[in-house]
C-alpha cells in the first residue's frame, strides 16, 4: 500500500472564473431587465386605453395629465353596451369567429390525420402545398376572391358580397393552412405504434382519429383552436372589404367605421369597443395558456 | 387458437428484398421465437403476419384460411410492441378493454374478460391507472394483457422486453412463459436476444439476410447448428471458428489447426468426415466450453495443448481465456481456480466429442 500525501489546506481552488450560481445570477438579472422592459413596452398601450377609456370626452380633449383620470366616469361602457349597433358587431364577431373555428377543426383536423399518417401518393407534396398557402399574404387574396364572390352572384344570384356570413367562407382560407400544419406536426409526433395498436385492436381510421389521436393530441388541438379563434376574431382586412352596412361588421370594422366620423375621433369610446373587444381573446387565452404553450412546442423534446 | 403458415414469403421495399421468400409452418399452440441480427426481416415477417405490412409475393395463412388480403383487425391477431404502445389517455382496464368495446362485447363479458386477464398478469391494483403512473414492466404486462382479453388466435410480440433493464427482462421472460404455459395460444415472438430466444421458444427460426438460416428446438440450434451462422449466432460466448485441415496419420484421421498441433479425432467423428477430401479449406467449430483446462483423468476424444493466455476474463463461477490459434483469437472457459493468469502459460482441452467441422466457402456446417 502505497500512503497518500493529503493537503491539510485542501485542494486549491481556481476562483477565479465565477461560478455557477454567479453566473446564474447575472443571466437572471439580464432576464429580468429584459422582461421588464418588454412588459413595459408592450403593457403601456393598453393601460393608456383602459385610462382614456374612463375619461369623458371633455376631460380627453382638456389639456391636463393624460396617465390620470380626474373625472372618472362609465359613461363610455355604459354607451357601448347599452348601443344596439355595438352589440350587433360583437354578436357578428362572435358568431362569425365561433363558425370558422368549427369550420377549421371539421376540416384540418382530419385533413391533418390524412397527411401525417394515411401514407398516399403525392402526400407529402401535399402537406407542404398546404403551407404554402398560408404563405400568401391576404392582402394579395383579397381582391380575387372579391372577384370571385361577385362572379357567382352573376352567376347563379347567391349573394354572398356585403353578408356578414361571406367572412365563413373567407377566414377559413387564412385557419385551415396554418391549423393543418399545426396538426400535422402534433399527429406525427404520436408514435406509429399507437395507431398500429389501434388498427389491430379492430380500430377503423375514423375510429383511431376519434378516440385516439384527438385525445391525445388535444393540446396541439387546443393550441389550433385558439389561433383560429384569433385569426378570426382580430381580422379586418376581409371584413372591411367584404362587408359594408352597418348591421353585417364585425367588431374591428365596426368600431373605426362608426366611431370615427370624418376626422372626428371619439376616443373614449374607441378605446373602450377595443378594450371590450379584447376581452374575449384574452379570457380564452388565460384558461388554455397551458395547453397553448404545449402545443406550439409539440416534438422540441422527446416526451 | 389456430396454425399459422407462411408460403414463400416475399417482402420488397422498391428495389430492396426485406423478405426473400420464407417458408415456415407453426403448430396450433406453438411458441415460434424469429431471431436474428437487425434487418434479418424479422419484424417485417411479423408485421406481416399481422397485417401492418402488404406481402409481395406468397401466401400466408392462419387457421388454414389465407389471409393476404384480409385487413388486420379481421385476422384475430394480438400484438404486443416494444415500446408498449399504450393509449396514453385511457387507465389500463380501458386500454386492456378497447379492442372488446370497439367489436361491441355485453359490459358484463369485457369486466370478466380484464379481471381475468389482469389477475393472471397480476395488475389488479393498477386497473385505474394511466399508462404514465406505471413502470415499464408494469406497462408491459397492460401490454400484454390487452393481448390476452380479446382471446385472439395467435399473439404477436415485436421485441417486447428490449426498453427493459436486463433485469427485469429475465423476469418478464419468465412471466411470459408462464402466461403461454395457461393460455396456449399460438405466439410468434420476435427478438435480437439469442437467450431470450432459447429460452422462450419451442422452435427457433434463424433469420439472416431475409433467409431462414434454420428452424428447430433451442438445442438442436446449439448442438446441430446447419451453417456457420447459426452455429456463430446460437450461444454466448460465441462459438470459436479456427481455420484447419484433415489429414491422414498413420491411417488415422487427424485434424491439424497449426504447424504444432494436430490431433486424432474420436472415432464418432472420424467416421463422419472420413469421405471428405483432405485438402479442403476448413473451419473447426468449438464452443468455448468445450475448452477447458487440461486435468490428469481426460475422456477419450479430449486432446490437451499447450498455448499463450492472451487475457483472461474472471466471471465469477468460470474464467474466460482468450488466446491465439495461427492467428485466430481463441476463447476458452476455465475453472476459476485453474490458475489463468493474463500473458501466462496454460495447458488446455479441447473436448473434439463436440466439435463441428465447416467448410470456409459455403458456411455449411458438415
Amino acid at each position: 500500500m502505497s500512503t497518500l500525501a493529503i493537503d491539510k489546506a485542501g485542494p486549491r481552488r481556481k476562483v477565479k472564473y465565477g461560478s455557477m450560481s454567479r453566473d446564474r445570477a447575472w443571466a437572471l438579472r439580464w432576464s429580468y431587465f429584459f422582461l421588464a422592459l418588454f412588459a413595459i413596452f408592450f403593457l403601456t398601450p393598453p393601460l393608456y386605453m383602459v385610462i382614456t377609456s374612463l375619461k369623458s370626452s371633455a376631460e380627453i380633449s382638456a389639456a391636463t395629465n393624460p396617465w390620470w383620470v380626474f373625472h372618472p366616469t362609465l359613461s363610455n361602457y355604459l354607451e357601448l353596451l347599452t348601443s344596439n349597433q355595438f352589440l350587433r358587431f360583437f354578436w357578428n364577431s362572435s358568431i362569425v369567429s365561433l363558425v370558422v373555428v368549427i369550420l377549421t377543426m371539421l376540416i384540418s383536423v382530419p385533413a391533418a390525420f390524412a397527411l401525417a399518417r394515411m401514407r398516399f401518393w403525392g402526400s407529402p407534396t401535399l402537406a407542404t402545398g398546404v403551407f404554402l398557402t398560408y404563405l400568401i399574404p391576404d392582402s394579395l387574396l383579397f381582391i380575387p376572391l372579391f372577384k370571385m364572390f361577385a362572379l357567382i352572384q352573376d352567376l347563379t344570384g347567391i349573394t354572398l358580397l356585403n353578408r356578414w356570413y361571406v367572412l365563413l367562407f373567407v377566414y377559413p382560407t387564412l385557419t385551415v393552412p396554418f391549423c393543418t400544419w399545426i396538426m400535422i406536426g402534433y399527429f406525427a409526433s404520436i408514435p406509429k405504434e399507437l395507431d398500429e395498436a389501434a388498427i389491430i385492436d379492430g380500430a377503423s381510421w375514423l375510429q383511431t382519429l376519434t378516440r385516439i389521436f384527438i385525445p391525445v393530441a388535444l393540446p396541439g388541438l387546443i393550441a389550433a383552436t385558439i389561433f383560429a379563434f384569433t385569426v378570426s376574431w382580430a381580422q379586418f382586412l376581409y371584413p372591411l372589404v367584404f362587408t359594408t352596412s352597418i348591421d353585417q361588421l364585425v367588431l374591428p370594422v365596426g368600431i373605426t367605421t362608426t366611431l370615427i366620423k370624418g376626422d372626428v375621433f371619439n376616443w373614449g369610446q374607441i378605446m373602450t369597443g377595443a378594450l371590450l373587444g379584447a376581452a374575449p381573446p384574452l379570457i380564452i387565452y388565460a384558461f388554455l395558456m397551458d395547453y397553448y404553450i404545449a402545443g406550439l412546442t409539440a416534438g422540441a423534446t422527446k416526451g | 387458437m389456430a396454425d399459422v403458415s407462411l408460403r414463400k414469403v416475399v417482402k420488397r421495399y422498391d428495389d430492396v428484398e426485406a423478405v426473400r421468400g420464407i417458408d415456415l409452418d407453426i403448430a396450433d399452440h406453438e411458441f415460434i421465437v424469429l431471431v436474428g441480427p437487425s434487418g434479418c426481416g424479422k419484424s417485417t415477417t411479423l408485421r406481416m403476419i399481422a397485417g401492418l405490412e402488404d406481402i409481395s409475393d406468397g401466401d400466408i395463412m392462419i387457421g388454414g384460411d389465407v389471409v393476404n388480403d384480409v385487413p388486420p383487425k379481421d385476422r384475430d391477431i394480438a400484438m404486443v410492441f416494444q415500446n408498449y404502445a399504450l393509449y396514453p389517455h385511457m387507465t389500463v382496464a380501458e386500454n386492456m378493454s378497447f379492442g372488446l368495446r370497439l367489436k361491441h362485447y355485453p359490459k358484463a363479458e369485457i369486466k370478466s374478460r380484464v379481471t381475468e386477464a389482469a389477475r393472471l398478469l397480476d395488475i389488479t391494483d393498477l386497473i385505474d391507472r394511466k399508462p404514465k403512473q406505471l413502470s415499464g414492466g408494469q406497462r408491459q404486462r397492460v401490454a400484454m394483457g390487452r393481448a390476452i382479453v380479446r382471446n385472439p388466435k395467435v399473439f404477436l410480440f415485436d421485441e417486447p422486453l428490449s426498453n427493459l433493464d436486463a433485469k427485469l427482462r429475465v423476469q418478464m421472460r419468465i412471466e411470459i412463459k408462464k402466461v403461454h404455459q395457461k393460455v396456449r395460444t399460438t405466439t410468434v415472438y420476435v427478438t435480437h436476444d439469442q437467450v431470450e430466444a432459447m429460452t422462450l421458444a419451442d422452435r427457433v427460426v434463424v433469420m439472416n439476410k431475409g433467409r431462414i438460416e434454420q428452424i428447430g428446438t433451442p438445442n438442436e440450434l446449439y448442438h446441430k447448428p446447419a451453417t456457420r451462422f447459426v452455429a456463430g449466432f446460437i450461444g454466448s460466448p460465441a462459438m470459436n471458428f479456427v481455420p484447419c485441415r484433415l489429414e491422414d496419420v498413420g491411417g488415422k484421421l487427424n485434424i491439424r489447426l497449426t504447424d504444432r498441433i494436430s490431433f486424432p479425432l474420436p472415432p464418432e467423428r472420424a467416421a463422419h468426415y472420413n469421405a471428405l477430401p483432405r485438402n479442403d479449406q476448413l473451419q473447426l467449430g468449438i464452443r468455448p466450453e468445450h475448452i477447458a483446462e487440461s486435468h490428469a483423468h481426460l475422456d477419450p476424444g479430449v486432446e490437451t495443448f499447450d498455448t499463450m493466455l492472451d487475457v483472461t476474463e474472471p466471471m465469477g463461477m468460470e474464467t474466460l481465456v482468450y488466446f491465439n490459434l495461427n492467428g485466430t483469437p481463441v476463447c476458452g472457459r476455465v475453472n476459476p481456480n485453474a490458475g489463468a493468469k493474463d500473458g501466462a502459460p496454460m495447458r488446455l482441452a479441447m473436448d473434439l466429442n463436440n466439435m463441428h467441422l465447416l467448410n470456409e466457402a459455403t458456411g455449411l456446417v458438415l
